[in-house]
């Protein structure tokens, strides 16, 4: 083995100070603009196009839900069996269905059913499903042991089976709120996971249990310091959700149980085109181009926001 | 892992029992009589009704009937029919080209889902993967029953490369496009958990350590990187098996094949309830029994959990 | 730059070219806000056999610059410039097949974190024998023998019956002994070894590295060690190579360097570093502000006799049931065993031990977030366990804590001002204008600006998060502050200032302090009194100076041992306590 003295001297080296000037220890930047944690977020969704197109695209579709009629004059169900199968013409840009109805109105009021639908389940589930995974997380022992069970019931019964299940029981009395029911107490448990998952990941976080010594209440504690900072997973699952519960209803309605025939919804129009598809295939392309488009503007949405609430994202 | 098995079992006692009962409660005991709606429109005969409701042990107190129906499903008694054929032999003949079915689409999410996956997280960011995920994302937003009648009306009645519907002519080829319209939303799942399994596996240190080593990037990749991958993958096609079978209900109902999405597809639309709540029960059991086969197999993949 | 090549006399023709020579090498990295220079013309110069430490603080480069070498620059990291020569052959110009024969072959890596730097789903002897296969050592059986020599040379025993286990079976220190095994399984003629102990316990850090020296000498293989701590440094290396944002301020034999620094940054560092610090601090009066006799002098000069007991704990036990895998089996698991101390009032009582000593239960049940399972707590002569619900409240405000993780402490959904503002509110203290004068008056007391309350966690550095946890802290006044492993995470140089600072901030609020760390350096710079626990036991308890020069017990001896630079003693005349 070599030893040091058999080595050619490696002198005493030493920067300029001028090249290498030294730093105040920690400085803090007052120049720059304070940052939360929601700015940073927004900052780097700003730069994304995705988030911008779905932006885009959701606000279109609420605008079309909420006043169909500004984008449409036509009756969507003003039917004359005499323009049936027609294609598009003068005022009517999509052409017509069997019965037919004008197939442009028919997809703008389709909207309503379907964003009404998505819209509300998902408050429905995030509601139940946000306070069941957060009570269990948080506070764990018997409350999580129950709770996952439950959780797990409602799990081991996939969301388009139950619903289909119950739908057919409401024969009679479907309408937008038993569809929004239905999907809703199927479809919380996925959000309650996330959220038990969420709230177990920051409830040993070290400002938690300062909270705790400072005698702030275990209640108060969910709500302020806990919830917030576990809510960056389940607003991503949500907007996903949203979309997803939009396909269900359109299956449902595809089935035939889903929203009544006097709901104007693209699901059981698409249903309906299934018939006419081979000699007419706008009839299926317009309902299901509209429920694609509404579907994929929110789950595009939650692949920006997910990217943008990254921790690994951020700058730090 | 005996210990991890057994308590695997216990857990699954109480999701079994819950969830039937939820099942039963859903059909018998919300608003809505399951016998009057079997007559459909035109009503039915009280006297039948009568009769139907003492088969079904309707007149009896509801946990009674909940555990004569759970006795039932433990002696493959799932009751009859409308037309009087019993429940399991419906399912006997149903059961198998479902399974196939869903044997088949799942090896197609699996093969394509993972290959692009797997392309995709290693090159992160590059166009290849940009483009995946948003074809992968249009693949989630159009509902299923879109894509089958666009392939059905594009494959099968304009290029004429498949048969259009399956019908009584189950075979390989006749299935090719319902498995492919049947795994095309897990297919979408599946590639972009590969994807950000791969893509965050890349960076992990232990990968590093091995590059150390002097091990070449295709042995990096396939033993450090994909092994350890592939375990959220492999766990979410096991449990996928479950959920195809469950709901293959719209592929069947849309090429016609009489397995058991489509025997529960009839049942609805022919207002059966008793059918509808046996079959349903059979999907639940497949689902949470796929479950169980996952959690073991996921012990089996990962060590940590193996001894744990 | 000035790095001279070559003026030894006689000395072998082979020990005369360096073995790794990087000139002005330049490493930047490209991200949203453009491209951002990491390292900025480093100059380094290894020997065959030579031991080399690159020393800096967090985010200096040093990492940057040992990943440069072997082409595992993370993410959008690339050389810019310069030259990375490695017997004779620039590495940077290497095509990445080349630079795959000389990775684990030429040069070998011993990583960080051995929590995360081994596969967890492959077994530990499947990983060693990958080394000798991708570098041609050996395969087949002969490979499975090897692995075992190899895990057995790296100090693991029974390294046969071990080989064929997982990571998760290991303990840390014995996933650090297969890296080693791994980074060595080639014989490399160079290894890098980043912070290769600093996840480690310090005793078990000492063995590990004395092994590795012992190892690499015998074989003759030069080591790059990369580290953050000066003693560590100077004790392992006989070359230091100062980094300080990205270059290279100060280079030299190691004794030079630490008896004569040249570069501000390097004699800052020698300053601040508590490995070297013989004595406690000493607060701003002392410093020779003023001198009031009212606030007693908390001096390393002896802890006055009459000051009355703030805390006492008395026969404390704790024990947790440990959830086995199997029903039935469930063990108990004492993790304080029958612990008794006091802490004088505006004195500072340091709890001393290794990870699993249970001191962080301690300092758990002292803040009343956990009940003892016997024993108990007085505070002011008041048994904690006879509080009702709305005396438990107002206790609260009499003990504060401040952790370890600055990063995890603030609630990063909070502004500074919420979060030093949350404990008035909460204990319903004056108004919105009290309040946020209040704030004021704290920032101010932490040395930070006013307008600091208007940032978020994110936007400050470690030190400065430690500041606000120490603003909220002291928000309700209190009399007692248990800081668990305060100052553990910390740079140096911050380390000191934060020391300093919780120094001056007892002398002028007659603060009490309960110091929950593993650092026995740092106990040296801020404790009156040690107690030394080792699983869930305390073995000795005196005052810091008693513990330092006269330790009773074998394992404090072993604590004392293994402080990093404990053993040179260049440091020894130095009686330097933290004046930078």
């Amino acid at each position: 083995m070599p030893d040091a003295t058999t080595r050619p001297h490696q002198a005493h080296f030493f920067a300029n100070l001028d090249q290498a000037p030294l730093e105040v220890v920690d400085s803090i930047d007052e120049g720059a603009a304070p940052a939360s944690l929601w700015a940073d977020a927004w900052h780097s969704l700003r730069r994304r196009p995705l988030f911008w197109i779905s932006a885009a695209l959701i606000l279109l579709v609420v605008a079309v839900a909420a006043f169909p009629g500004l984008f449409t004059s036509t009756d969507p169900r003003f039917c004359e069996l005499k323009n049936s199968l027609d294609g598009p013409s003068a005022g009517h840009p999509f052409g017509f269905d069997r019965q037919g109805c004008d197939i442009y109105a028919r997809t703008i009021y389709g909207a309503r059913a379907s964003v009404l639908v998505g819209v509300l389940t998902t408050i429905v589930v995030v509601l139940v499903g946000g306070l069941i995974g957060a009570v269990a997380g948080f506070f764990g022992g018997w409350f999580d042991a129950v709770l996952s069970r439950v959780t797990d019931i409602f799990f081991a019964i996939p969301l388009v089976l139950a619903a289909i299940v119950v739908m057919q029981m409401f024969k009679e009395s479907r309408n937008i709120l038993t569809v929004v029911v239905v999907l809703g107490i199927f479809g919380w448990p996925q959000l309650a996971r996330v959220m038990r998952g969420a709230v177990m990941s920051v409830k040993n976080a070290d400002f938690v249990t300062a909270a705790k010594s400072l005698g702030a209440s275990r209640v108060k504690t969910l709500l302020r310091h806990v919830i917030p900072n576990a809510a960056a997973p389940v607003i991503v699952y949500a907007t996903v959700a949203l979309g997803t519960f939009i396909v269900a209803e359109a299956t449902l309605s595809f089935l035939g149980i889903g929203l009544p025939p006097e709901v104007t919804s693209w699901g059981a129009d698409i249903s309906k085109a299934q018939t006419s598809l081979r000699s007419q295939p706008s009839v299926l392309f317009y309902p299901a181009g509209a429920l694609a488009l509404t579907v994929l503007s929110f789950i595009m949405m939650g692949d920006a926001v997910r990217d943008a609430l990254d921790p690994k994202a951020r700058k730090r | 892992m005996a210990w991890y098995v057994g308590r695997r079992l216990l857990q699954m006692i109480p999701v079994f029992l819950g969830a039937t009962l939820l099942i039963y409660a859903m059909v018998f005991l919300l608003p809505g009589d399951p016998v009057a709606a079997l007559g459909g429109e035109r009503g039915l005969n009280p006297a039948v009704a009568a009769q139907i409701r003492a088969e079904y042990n309707l007149d009896k107190p509801f946990l009674v009937q909940y555990l004569l129906y759970l006795q039932g499903i433990f002696t493959f008694d799932l009751g009859t029919t409308f037309s009087g054929r019993p429940v399991t032999d419906v399912m006997a003949d149903a059961f198998p080209v479902t399974f196939q079915l869903a044997v088949m689409a799942l090896a197609f999410e699996a093969v394509f889902g993972i290959a692009a996956g797997v392309i995709a997280g290693l090159r992160k960011g590059k166009a290849f993967d940009a483009t995946v995920l948003v074809l992968s994302l249009l693949v989630v937003a159009v509902p299923t029953f879109v894509i089958g009648f666009v392939m059905q009306f594009v494959v099968g009645v304009k290029l004429r490369w498949l048969p259009t519907a399956v019908g009584s002519d189950v075979s390989f080829t006749s299935l090719i496009m319902p498995a492919i319209v049947l795994g095309a939303v897990s297919f979408a799942y599946v590639l972009r958990l590969t994807r950000n399994s791969v893509a965050e596996n890349l960076t992990a240190d232990h990968v590093r350590t091995a590059t150390a080593k002097g091990l070449s990037r295709p042995r990096v990749v396939s033993v450090h990187v994909l092994r350890n991958s592939l375990i959220p993958v492999v766990t979410f096609l096991g449990a996928d098996l479950g959920a195809l079978m469950g709901g293959a209900i719209i592929t069947e109902g849309i090429f016609n094949i009489n397995g058991v999405g489509g025997t529960l597809f009839r049942a609805i639309q022919q207002g059966q309830s008793t059918t509808v709540v046996s079959v349903t029960t059979v999907l639940v059991i497949v689902y949470i029994v796929a479950n169980l086969l996952v959690d073991l197999l996921y012990a089996a993949l990962d060590p940590r959990i193996r001894y744990a | 730059m000035s790095q001279p090549t070559s003026t030894g006399a006689a000395a072998r023709p082979s020990d005369q070219q360096p073995l790794l020579a990087i000139r002005d090498l330049e490493v930047s990295f490209t991200t949203a806000a453009g491209v951002v220079p990491a390292v900025r013309g480093v100059d380094l110069t290894v020997y065959p056999g030579q031991t080399v430490a690159i020393v800096g603080e967090s985010g200096s480069g040093k990492s940057t610059t040992a990943h440069a070498i072997i082409d595992l620059l993370p993410g959008t990291g690339k050389v810019t410039g310069g030259s990375i020569m490695f017997e004779g052959r620039d590495l940077a110009a290497l095509s990445r097949r080349e630079m795959v024969a000389v990775r684990g072959k030429e040069i070998g890596l011993v990583p960080q974190d051995p929590m995360s730097n081994l596969n967890p789903v492959w077994s530990v002897g499947f990983q060693v024998k990958e080394a000798l296969k991708a570098n041609g050592v050996a395969r087949g059986a002969a490979a499975d023998k090897r692995v075992a020599e190899l895990l057995t040379e790296a100090g693991l025993p029974d390294a046969a019956r071990r080989a064929k286990q997982y990571p998760h079976e290991y303990s840390g220190g014995m996933r650090q002994r297969a890296l080693i095994a791994i980074g060595l399984a080639a014989r490399p003629k160079l290894l890098i070894a980043d912070e290769p102990t600093s996840a480690l316990d310090v005793t078990v850090q000492r063995t590990i590295l004395d092994h590795l020296q012992g190892l690499t000498e015998e074989l003759g293989t030069a080591v790059l060690f990369i580290t953050h701590d000066l003693g560590l440094a100077a004790e392992r290396a006989e070359h230091l190579v100062v980094m300080y944002r990205g270059k290279v301020v100060e280079s030299g034999p190691a004794r030079d360097i630490l008896s004569a620094p040249r570069h501000p940054y390097t004699q800052r560092l020698v300053a601040s570093a508590p490995s070297l610090a013989s004595q406690r601090i000493q607060s701003a009066k002392e410093r020779g502000v003023t001198t009031t006799e009212l606030l007693a002098p908390t001096g390393g000069d002896g802890v006055n006799a009459t000051r009355d007991d703030v805390v006492a704990v008395e026969n404390l036990t704790r024990t947790f049931k440990l959830r086995g895998g199997r029903p039935g089996k469930q063990k108990e698991f004492t993790a304080v065993d029958d612990v008794s101390f006091a802490i004088k009032r505006g004195t500072t009582m340091a709890l001393v031990g290794e990870s699993g000593s249970g001191k962080s239960t301690v300092a758990n049940i002292v803040l009343n977030l956990l009940d003892p399972t016997s024993g108990r707590i007085l505070f002011d002569g008041t048994d904690l366990s006879t509080l009702n619900r709305a005396q438990l409240f107002d206790f609260r405000r009499r003990v504060q804590p401040i952790f370890q993780n600055p990063y995890g402490s603030l609630d990063p959904m909070y502004s500074i001002y919420r979060t030093i503002e949350e404990p008035l509110r909460t204990h319903k203290i004056g108004d919105q204008k009290s309040r946020e004068a209040r704030v004021r008056e704290l920032l101010d007391l932490v040395a930070l600006p006013a307008s600091t309350m208007r940032r978020y966690p994110n936007e400050l550095s470690g030190g400065q998060r430690q500041r606000i946890a120490i603003a909220r802290a002291l928000a309700l006044g209190p009399e007692v502050i248990v800081c668990d492993e305060a100052v553990s995470a910390l740079d140096v140089l911050v380390q000191a200032q934060i020391l300093t600072l919780l120094n001056d901030l007892q002398a002028e609020l007659g603060l009490s302090y309960l110091f929950i760390t593993h650092d026995l350096a740092v106990v040296r710079q801020i404790a009156d009194e040690v107690c030394v626990m080792k699983s869930g036991k305390i073995v000795e308890a005196a005052v810091t100076d008693e513990v330092f020069d006269n330790p009773r017990e074998q394992y404090t001896r072993d604590l004392l041992a293994a402080i990093p630079g404990a053993a040179l003693n260049i440091f020894g005349g130095s009686d330097q306590g933290i004046r930078a």
